[in-house]
């Protein structure tokens, strides 16, 4: 009788907490939808050339085809080699900016790795030598991941001039701050004693780093670098629309003269790439992970 | 004979309100093989790590002859902790490293910067490492990653990295509280050798009596962070014993219970 009872009461109450929730976010959802536009009605023009209120999100969609419509290009049986030619006509031009994308997402990923892997240390709870450097470096690392690579490349842009240089800067700074977070909490779960026993050995603080926790986490740091450069190939093939290097000044281009099909060309090209750098890296990802398994 | 003594005085370390150590007043001479022994939680441990200073006292003062160890730092602190090397329950060793490497960490604390972060070492200490291996007869292993060994080949491991920082003490803390009773055998016949051939003071935290008083020449029994008893084996009684570990209701005291002796074999006498 009591566990009865007992029972009823906790059913009750995960009930009542149960349409608490669901009432706050519907009414969370119903407040960020009307902030950002969702119900708003706009006016459209009909096939017949009158004026009619529609909501926004109907009005819009039928535009979106649109759009991508204008993008596809004429393409023929008959024609098939000439029509590519012709999609593909700056052909020249995009090979080069293409490796200069990849390019920069290499040297952004190799300068981020060197900054995030020194500075992970000082940024681990339990690694760092004090509260002031462990606030000092967790707080440079937030910094340099918070804000976008878009805004780091336009700064860098202003400083170092319209190039590559500028791009890489902004990646590889992004890039330190977000493997710099990555790795320090691979740092902290580590296991501590084998620091102990360099420490009991004699060995300065960087000893206890380099014997005792960087050989812990290094299949940690190589697995994340990886990805990181997956990443940085997507990031420097955009960060040319600012004008720092690389694939992006293309779609400026493109879309401020209005050449649709480039601009599916160029879609083309990057998710080619980016699949075929993913799967490279998964593969070599698997591999270290493989050796690890055996060794 | 002046070699130093080693003198704690006063020597206190609280965690919060716990006195782990209370005012433990010591003088360890030279050449000596000291145990401590005591019950879980006694202070053992925290009294070691104060020596090696892994952890700063709260109260009292350590002395090595004329060298006032509590107040050494940085460099002078990292000669100190070589010269008074550690062995733990759990080996410390790094795992991913090879064996070799283990045991070259035992010569960091004279390393600079730049010669440690590449981890280069000399041919000397290279072989100083090797004979340190053989003399434990682990140098077969030397190549291979220290995570693939047994816990009896990684504490004997451990003992040659000791050993190759050339430590005038080696303190060990519980070095054979997780191993079979073979394996323990050798890591105190280890010990022995070293205290006798090299006169090497040894201070070695024990939880089990009778290996206690096998292997030392002295015994000291701590009991809520105070040295409770200071003397030879033979002076250990059934009384003393059962004050120290405060058998509660327990009439009798069985040492055989937990121990983990097994036949000594002779180990290699070299280096």
């Amino acid at each position: 009788m009591a566990f009865e009872q007992d029972f009823a009461r906790h059913r009750r109450r995960a009930r009542r907490v149960f349409a608490a929730v669901s009432v706050v976010l519907a009414v969370l959802f119903l407040l960020t939808a009307e902030a950002s536009n969702f119900f708003k009605i706009t006016q459209v023009t009909l096939a017949d050339g009158s004026r009619a209120e529609r909501w926004v999100i109907g009005a819009g969609l039928p535009r979106l085809g649109e759009y991508i419509a204008k993008t596809i290009p004429d393409l023929g049986w008959a024609t098939l080699g000439g029509d590519i030619a012709t999609w593909f006509a700056r052909w020249q031009i995009w090979a080069v900016l293409l490796l200069e994308t990849i390019l920069i997402a290499f040297m952004a990923t190799v300068l981020g790795v060197i900054g995030g892997f020194i500075l992970s240390f000082p940024a681990s709870r339990n690694l760092a030598p004090n509260r002031w450097i462990l606030w000092l470096s967790r707080r440079y690392l937030e910094i340099a991941r918070t804000v976008p690579e878009l805004v780091f490349a336009l700064i860098f842009v202003f400083c170092f001039g319209i190039g590559p240089m500028a791009g890489v800067l902004a990646i590889g700074l992004h890039t330190a701050g977000a493997l710099g977070k990555l790795y320090s909490e691979a740092n902290e779960n580590i296991d501590m004693r084998p620091l102990d026993g360099v420490k009991a050995a004699g060995g300065s603080w960087s000893d206890m780093i380099r014997y005792g926790a960087v050989p812990q986490v290094l299949p940690n740091v190589l697995s994340y670098t990886l990805l990181r450069f997956e990443i940085n190939v997507r990031a420097s093939s955009i960060i040319g629309y600012v004008g720092a290097g690389g694939l992006g000044q293309e779609f400026r281009t493109a879309m401020s003269y209005q050449e649709y099909t480039d601009l599916s060309a160029l879609f083309v090209i990057i998710l080619v790439t980016v699949t075929v750098i993913d799967r490279l890296s998964e593969m070599l990802r698997h591999r270290v992970i493989g050796l690890e398994a055996r060794a | 004979m002046d070699r130093p003594v080693l003198s704690l005085s006063g020597l206190g370390r609280t965690f919060g309100t716990t006195r782990a150590v209370d005012a433990v007043t010591l003088d360890i001479r030279p050449g000596e093989f000291v145990g401590v022994i005591g019950r879980s939680g006694a202070g053992k441990s925290t009294l070691l790590r104060l020596i090696n200073r892994l952890i700063d006292p709260t109260a009292g003062r350590i002395t090595f002859g004329d060298t006032d160890v509590t107040a050494l730092r940085g460099r002078e602190l990292r000669h100190w902790r070589r010269d008074c090397a550690m062995i733990f329950q759990q080996f410390n060793l790094v795992e991913r490293l090879d064996v070799l490497t283990n045991v070259l960490v035992g010569r960091l604390a004279d390393h600079g910067f730049l010669a440690s972060m590449a981890m280069r070492f000399t041919d000397a200490e290279r072989t100083m490492a090797i004979r340190a291996l053989d003399r434990l007869e682990l140098a077969p292993q030397a190549l291979q990653r220290a995570g693939t060994l047994s816990g009896g080949q990684q504490q004997r491991v451990a003992i040659a990295r000791a050993l190759v920082q050339s430590p005038r003490i080696m303190l060990a803390d519980e070095p054979i509280a997780s191993l079979d009773p073979g394996n323990a055998t050798r890591v105190m016949e280890a010990l022995r050798s070293i205290n006798r051939d090299d006169g090497i003071t040894v201070l070695v935290n024990l939880h089990t009596l009778d290996t206690a008083r096998t292997y030392c020449s002295r015994i000291i029994a701590m009991r809520d962070g105070r040295a409770f008893f200071d003397g030879t084996p033979r002076q250990l009684t059934n009384d003393v014993v059962r004050d120290i570990y405060g058998t509660d209701g327990l009439t009798g005291f069985d040492e055989a219970v937990t121990s983990t002796r097994a036949r000594p074999p002779r180990l290699r006498e070299t280096a």
